[in-house]
């Protein structure tokens, strides 16, 4: 076990990944000999050469084709976009070709082993353009997943078995959490499951369910709850497609409240997904209507940033409104 | 005198803006229309049986054209996309390439899938989207695609292929094997970012990527006039770096021999290479399409008098290659051949419903497995209402 922030524990997996099998190869802007700007893959190229760790024309959409062809002819391409507000040139790749490879060849042709890794999220004074949660675009689309890691010890794990997935990722990083969050992770090569939440706190009373940066907030304000007598279970989602319903009905069927928070905005968000489903699977079961603590229906700013973003006090008051409803 | 960038700095003292108009390329051409060969031009080393080969692809390429053209107007498939007048740049390309080499094709390049080998019966199960079809009818009629003849899957988003055939390359390269990627595009493709992506990034990374480029003249009924200025598109590539050749797309002899040049030099060394084929969409741009409303009868008639399976055949007659009664009983047998298909592909079932929420992912997940179970419910309760 070793100390590492979010960022070392993804450049630790990365380097096992590129250790283990020759087909992985890392690229994207500026992150050859620099190692990306946040430095997630810093020291690959002169452990792996310029053939597999290497720098891309400033292209999202070129960086993201190439990773299609890369990976329809077997390798394992991890491209990075440097932030995830600049994912949405790529758009078309991601969504028509890398979610439809498979599906539109009759299983001929698959991307399996493509991830695409990008930070996304608020909290970093970022402002506009380098704040966004754009994970509600890609979830409406099959034949992608969509991974959210709350922390170093899930982004190592949940990146590695990325990689192996015979499906292509598309890997959100909470770039607000790059430095912030430090844990113990096991230096050796280990997997998360992809489809399955995990359930990091146990309580009685209301489910609170989110992913990514959000996970903090929900579990301050899971705290600052106890201490009202409140019993909060936390579930962090993980992997937002396919989302794993039953370890979330399983909760709301316990507690009979729900809230979901997540820093994107509102309207047309995952969050408005979880609630439908759980709302027909878990009716007569639910206290009160399920609550949201989204991010608001507008671009994200910049010098209101901690007004626009859920934090836990939101999220306390929202407990306090689900729980008197 | 270079700088860092590559790029050439010579001085100069007075402001001197640089016309693109100035770069002319050649067109590169073999044949006469008259099928003799130039004087000064060499001879590709083909033999009778490869030279056959392709005129037999592009003969077969035609009549399926024109077959599934009419079976399109009779209702009996929902879409076709024929090749007239361009059969020797798909199928001429093609054949100046190594079976393990990738082709990404864009559309109007059966040809080439022709000569590799598809049977008439693959291409009727795809046209028919039945159950033997290896796209597992998911798509429209003419996106076809096989894994055993190295022919990716054709996707409708238009260009997309273009950086994929630079990362498949990229990966053929990093392997180290001896094979290139051919990829196909028109002209009207050139103008998405996906083109200008896809050349920048093979150019920079040294992938061994033949792009292909179709100008036909016209990308549905907007001419080339109104798509682009300047010299073609492959002076755009010259602007990448990327070395370029203008071919004649209907002289077949000529798109052969520089699509082996072409791949040659990259196994001498990985570098892409473009290749600009010049040539005019005979046909419609689709089924769906009427070129009376946006280009002239005479117009069409100049071209239909350049049509290259005529030049290529006068070719192989002057070599003493061909003989007409041989062709024309090769060329009925055929015609019977896309009928008796087209009759097999006609009579097959439709994919299975599990087929719907297959494929999606490598393994059904658990949601689909929901929603498929919904639905055969319901199915079976519509078909049961069917019948009453």
């Amino acid at each position: 076990m070793k100390q590492m922030n979010l960022l070392q524990a993804v450049n630790n997996a990365l380097d096992l990944a590129m250790a283990r099998d020759d087909t992985v190869l890392c690229f994207g802007e500026d992150v050859g000999h620099f190692g990306g700007v946040f430095r997630a893959t810093s020291g690959l190229q002169d452990k792996y050469g310029n053939d597999r760790c290497f720098n891309t024309p400033l292209t999202e959409q070129g960086i993201v084709g190439f990773a299609n062809g890369l990976a329809a002819k077997g390798l394992k391409p991890v491209a990075e976009i440097q932030f995830a507000d600049y994912i949405f040139p790529a758009f078309d790749q991601l969504v028509n070709e890398t979610a439809k490879f498979r599906y539109r060849s009759g299983n001929q042709f698959n991307v399996g082993g493509l991830v695409v890794r990008t930070p996304y999220g608020g909290g970093i004074a970022g402002g506009h353009y380098h704040s966004q949660s754009p994970e509600a675009y890609f979830v409406h689309t099959p034949g992608l997943r969509v991974l959210v890691p709350r922390g170093p010890v899930q982004a190592k794990g949940l990146l590695l078995a990325a990689i192996d997935c015979p499906d292509p990722v598309i890997f959100f990083e909470p770039k607000r959490l790059y430095r912030a969050a430090v844990a113990e992770v096991d230096e050796g090569h280990y997997q998360l499951p992809l489809d399955q939440a995990e359930v990091v706190r146990q309580g009685s009373d209301i489910t609170l369910l989110g992913w990514g940066a959000q996970m903090e907030y929900l579990l301050n304000a899971a705290e600052l709850a106890e201490g009202e007598g409140i019993s909060c279970e936390v579930i962090d989602l993980q992997s937002l497609l396919p989302w794993d319903e039953d370890t979330v009905v399983e909760s709301v069927l316990k507690t009979g409240r729900l809230l979901i928070s997540h820093e994107a905005p509102l309207t047309g968000g995952v969050g408005a997904e979880i609630a439908a489903t759980v709302q027909q699977r878990c009716f007569l079961y639910l206290e009160s209507p399920i609550a949201r603590v989204c991010g608001l229906d507008t671009p994200f700013p910049l010098a209101l940033e901690k007004q626009y973003m859920p934090d836990q006090y939101k999220i306390l008051d929202a407990i306090h409104a689900t729980m008197n409803f | 005198m270079t700088n860092p960038n590559n790029a050439t700095i010579t001085l100069v003292h007075r402001a001197r803006f640089v016309d693109g108009h100035g770069l002319t390329i050649p067109t590169f051409r073999l044949l006469k229309d008259d099928g003799q060969l130039y004087a000064d031009a060499a001879e590709p080393v083909l033999d009778r049986q490869q030279a056959l080969a392709m005129y037999r692809s592009m003969v077969a390429t035609r009549l399926l054209d024109e077959r599934m053209l009419a079976a399109q107007r009779q209702g009996r498939i929902s879409f076709y996309l024929q090749s007239l007048g361009e059969e020797a740049q798909a199928v001429a390309s093609a054949a100046a390439l190594a079976p393990d080499d990738m082709i990404l094709a864009q559309y109007r390049e059966q040809g080439a899938l022709l000569h590799r080998g598809f049977t008439l019966d693959q291409f009727m199960n795809q046209l028919f989207s039945n159950e033997d079809d290896l796209g597992r009818g998911r798509q429209m009629p003419v996106h076809y695609g096989c894994r055993e003849l190295n022919f990716m899957t054709i996707s409708s988003p238009l260009a997309t292929q273009i950086p994929q055939a630079t990362g498949y390359a990229y990966g053929q390269r990093l392997a180290g094997e001896a094979a290139v990627t051919l990829c196909y595009f028109g002209e009207g493709a050139a103008s998405e970012g996906d083109f200008h992506a896809g050349l920048n990034m093979a150019a920079v990374l040294k992938t061994p990527v033949i792009f292909f480029c179709r100008n036909n003249g016209y990308a549905i009924s907007t001419p080339a006039s109104e798509q682009f200025v300047g010299d073609g598109i492959a002076s755009r590539a010259v602007g990448y770096g990327i070395r370029t050749l203008r071919v004649d797309g209907a002289d077949t002899l000529a798109v052969f021999e520089a699509t082996r040049q072409a791949r040659q030099l990259m196994l001498e060394e990985p570098q892409p290479v473009l290749i600009e084929a010049m040539s005019y969409r005979l046909g419609a741009h689709s089924s769906s399409d009427d070129p009376s409303g946006y280009r002239s009868r005479a117009e069409e008639e100049r071209w239909r008098k350049r049509d290259p399976i005529g030049r290529y055949r006068l070719w192989l007659g002057h070599r003493g290659w061909l003989n007409e009664d041989e062709d024309r009983r090769h060329s009925d047998g055929l015609r019977r051949q896309i009928l008796e298909a087209m009759k097999r592909a006609e009579q097959k079932h439709k994919p299975p419903l599990e087929s719907l929420v297959e494929d999606v992912y490598a393994a059904v997940p658990r949601h689909l497995e929901r929603q498929l179970d919904r639905l055969k419910k319901q199915d079976a309760a519509n078909r049961k209402r069917e019948r009453a």
